[in-house]
């Protein structure tokens, strides 16, 4: 509930603080509209797709509505998949719009106290600590090595849980042991002959829960001819703080990992999450209205690079051999690595290079799977209505394979396989773990 | 605001779940894509068949509420923006395609289908139609037969109106006709077909439509002309016409709009001459080639600097694709975009070319200006600011001295977008007051308590002529 004197802050504030070039930039051609999932899927309601969305903040900052919990209600659902903005044509940066008015809402409101606890927690207590993350990783790992697990699931114990959450339960992945959490190393060398000094982003959930993934992708990277530097100072990327309205956590983290990464003498900057990577490149923004900080971002972005886009670069896929068994591979898109980092030829090409295995593109790939962030798990409903779409369309392609490129898409297409009761016949996997797989 | 009494009536036909009436649903179908033009409805009404489309407007016609019509509202004559309140109609509900029909080459859709939609059902099978507004991803239908809407086939194959001939309507008073068929010939009485196509909304409500359909052309080529003299580009349609060629395209984009649509589409379009003609002829192989190639010839008679002929159809539908971006693309260079739809004999094209430019010089405004040139239609746009007031002064002059040229030259102020609120105010200097009294009599006899979509085409108050001093 949002009191009506909150309301009032949260307009005078929309006044204060919304781009109101950005806004008027804005046509109402409604170009958007076909992309918008949830346009879609709520029975095609103006009030949620991208158009109506942007004109609803408008209409707050010109006071022709109050921002009630209606107006509330239509961003908490919007996916911020930014799949509304490859195809504006006026480039109205929708995002930054969403993001800010966000963090307007939420700075003004005043949540109920368990609500408070849990945010303060994940968004300042344990994200932006890598050795916390370690920690609560940990934990999961002990849960699963322990047999508490085994005996959670026999004893019906998690039937306690909401079921999507019982459900993710099952999909987590065997976690690395807080041994190999912690001896991470932090130089590589080049295996190939050298091509590029590469700094690798190794993200906090990337290097924690999917630890594996992530020495995959150095494996591959030193196999491309990458010297690789991994910066121990380097934190979360703050994009879940972006996107749930704590700006002021995410300039910190930014900072930091500005800090951390300008001096190394990089060619560019690795990652391999669509999810980290778009958050990362839009650090100027983020930082724009301070002029020494933006500056350093403007140059610290114009190095990252998807992992798939590095490969592409320097052919290793026509360098190294990849082979796999005989199967059908279909690939979903990671809707911020798309449409943000606008990487989306890339990873499609290295999967065709793959001997023995036939690729075949889902109908709408670039679709949100549902994931986004934590989507999946405040606004489950929603979220459940497009992973089943996706599902029939990843069962459509006949592939026992469906590849991805963060780790929220992977949990979301594991979650998925799960829910269809699939999970003898198909399988979910990161595209640097398939490519390592790959490697003959 | 609707009375408790109106809206228990309209929750009764509907239930609940489709009428709103909440602030912000309200708010989110106040507007088109027409800039400038806003103003909030009282409810929002989404009724599941024709027979709820009748409870409604009978209990309407009762109490005096307007009603509006909306597809997805895309259109660019503020027809669908509730400029009087009352309640939006949304077709999301009748959203259906009915039949295909082989035999008589037909298809019969409910208005709320989605054009490409249909497009796509239709070519599966092989069968053709031709009109693709830019906005064909997201208008419905419903929203194409109400405002006419035309695209980039109109030169070769007409517009909306020449594939509707069938229709299902709901009249103010509730009654439910039906007009047409299936029918090649058809004189029964007179043409309410062709009366109700283009209406924008202000006779009746459209809840079915009969749209003829053409087999597919066998091949279709694409090519562009470049051209570092505007008035040669604009010289060429006319010349290409006069050559006894009918393209299926025909369009003309000058250097502004050139790049900002290359800035937006990033395919490689040139943006370093002046204009460039966009062409596309379909038919069986040989006689696309023949035209092809003597559209070439005359284009470089008129001096075109280059000519590029796309290699395949992702690269032809890539060109598609940006011309059709084109409008939204110039809000790159400022925040607001007022476009025109002025059109005028093909013959004259080169004329208003020329006096676009001039008007633009005179009153030193942004004007990218693209459009359908072998129809004679051409969208000068503007890139302003609706802060700056001075400016939007001289931008309202500017136009009326593009709609006085165009009148001048035998052409209208209007082409495919419509009237609506936006053009209303200069209707009559194209229908002359007898031409404007005719029709009202026409909208008395549908609709003597003007519910239907009221404020547009019909103003209160006609735009005085401007005096052009040359």
């Amino acid at each position: 509930m949002t009191t009506l004197l909150e309301q009032e802050k949260i307009q005078q504030q929309f006044k204060e603080r919304m781009n109101e070039d950005e806004l008027l930039n804005c046509m109402r051609c409604g170009f958007c509209l076909p992309t918008c999932p949830t346009y879609i899927e709520s029975g095609y309601k103006e009030s949620h797709s991208p158009r109506g969305r942007i004109a609803m903040m408008k209409a707050v900052v010109d006071g022709i509505v109050e921002p009630d919990e209606d107006f509330e209600r239509s961003l908490e659902l919007c996916l911020g998949c930014r799949a509304c903005e490859p195809v504006c044509p006026s480039g109205v940066n929708y995002g930054h719009l969403l993001e800010e008015a966000r963090d307007i809402i939420n700075q003004n409101k005043k949540h109920s106290l368990p609500v408070r606890a849990v945010r303060k927690t994940v968004f300042e207590g344990l994200f932006p600590h890598q050795n916390r993350m370690r920690t609560m990783v940990g934990l999961l790992g002990f849960y699963q090595r322990s047999g508490i697990q085994t005996l959670a699931r026999k004893t019906g114990y998690l039937g306690l849980l909401p079921k999507n959450l019982a459900t993710m339960e099952k999909v987590l992945p065997k976690v690395p042991t807080m041994k190999e959490m912690k001896n991470r190393p932090e130089h590589l060398p080049a295996i190939a002959e050298k091509v590029h000094k590469v700094a690798f982003f190794s993200g906090c959930l990337m290097d924690t829960m999917f630890l594996k993934t992530n020495d995959a992708t150095m494996k591959l990277l030193q196999l491309a001819g990458c010297e690789i530097v991994i910066p121990k100072q380097q934190t979360c990327c703050g994009a879940l703080h972006g996107h749930s309205g704590e700006k002021d956590v995410a300039k910190e983290l930014a900072k930091k990992n500005i800090a951390a990464f300008e001096d190394l003498g990089a060619d560019f900057i690795i990652t391999n999450a669509g999810g980290c990577g778009a958050f990362l490149v839009d650090y100027d923004h983020l930082l724009k209205d301070d002029p020494i900080w933006s500056e350093r971002a403007l140059a610290f972005k114009e190095k990252i690079k998807d992992i798939s886009e590095i490969l592409v670069a320097v052919s290793f896929h026509k360098k190294v051999k990849l082979e796999l068994p005989a199967q059908v591979i279909t690939y979903q898109d990671s809707c911020h690595l798309r449409n943000v980092m606008k990487t989306a030829s890339a990873p499609r090409t290295l999967l065709d290079s793959i001997k023995g295995v036939q690729y075949k593109e889902m109908k709408e790939a670039d679709r949100c799977c549902g994931s986004a962030g934590i989507y999946n798990i405040v606004e489950s409903e929603m979220s459940m209505v497009m992973l089943d779409y996706k599902m029939v369309q990843a069962k459509a392609t006949h592939a026992t394979t469906i590849v991805t490129a963060n780790p929220g898409c992977l949990l979301q297409m594991q979650l998925g396989i799960e829910r269809e009761g699939l999970s003898s016949k198909m399988r979910a996997v990161h595209i640097v773990d398939l490519l390592a797989e790959a490697v003959k | 605001m609707l009375s408790n009494e109106v809206k228990e009536k309209l929750i009764t036909i509907v239930t609940k779940e489709n009428f709103d009436d909440s602030k912000i649903e309200r708010l989110v179908y106040s507007y088109d894509a027409t800039p400038n033009y806003q103003s909030m409805p009282d409810a929002v009404v989404s009724p599941r068949n024709a027979e709820e489309v009748s409870e409604i407007l009978k209990i309407c016609n009762q109490y005096g509420v307007p009603i509006v019509p909306r597809g997805s509202g895309t259109n660019l004559c503020a027809g669908t923006c509730p400029t009087e309140g009352g309640v939006v109609l949304l077709f999301k509900h009748m959203n259906k395609i009915l039949e295909i029909d082989e035999e008589n080459l037909t298809i019969t859709v409910q208005p709320g289908v989605i054009t490409l939609d249909l497009i796509n059902a239709i070519e599966e099978k092989g069968l053709f139609y031709p009109p693709d507004p830019s906005s064909m991803k997201i208008s419905t239908i419903g929203g194409n037969i109400n405002e006419n809407s035309g695209g980039l086939r109109g030169l070769k194959y007409g517009v909306t109106r020449d594939y509707v001939i069938g229709l299902e309507a709901v009249l103010p008073n509730g009654d439910i006709i039906r007009t047409g068929g299936k029918l090649a010939k058809d004189v029964a009485g007179y043409d309410l077909t062709r009366l109700f196509v283009g209406s924008e909304g202000t006779l009746c409500v459209i809840t079915e439509a009969t749209l003829k359909l053409i087999p597919m052309p066998e091949t279709r080529k694409t090519m562009l002309a470049l051209y570092q003299d505007l008035s040669a580009a604009a010289r060429s349609v006319s010349k290409i016409i006069a050559n006894k060629i009918i393209p299926t395209t025909l369009e003309f984009l000058d250097q502004a709009t050139l790049k900002v649509v290359e800035d937006y589409a990033q395919i490689g379009l040139p943006t370093d001459v002046q204009a460039v003609l966009l062409i596309e002829q379909d038919g069986p192989p040989e006689v696309v080639d023949r035209d092809i190639q003597k559209i070439a010839e005359v284009c470089k008679q008129e001096n075109a600097v280059s000519i590029q002929i796309a290699a395949t159809e992702e690269e032809a539908m890539a060109l598609r694709t940006a011309r059709r971006a084109a409008l939204s693309a110039v809000a790159r260079l400022k925040p607001t975009t007022i476009l025109e739809d002025a059109t005028v004999p093909r013959s004259e094209i080169a004329n208003m070319v020329k006096a676009i430019n001039e008007i633009t010089e005179k009153y030193q405004l942004t004007i990218c200006t693209f459009g359908h040139a072998g129809d004679g239609n051409l969208h000068p746009t503007c890139a302003t600011d609706a802060r700056d007031h001075e400016e939007m002064e001289r931008v309202e002059k500017a136009f009326a001295e593009i709609f006085e040229k165009a009148i001048e030259l035998g052409g209208t102020i209007t082409g495919e977008h419509g009237v609506g609120a936006m053009k209303a105010p200069y209707l009559e200097w194209k229908l002359k007051k007898e031409g404007i009294t005719a029709m009202k009599g026409i909208k008395q006899a549908f609709d003597p308590n003007n519910i239907m979509n009221p404020g547009k085409v019909f103003a209160k108050d006609s735009k005085k002529r401007v005096v052009i001093t040359r």
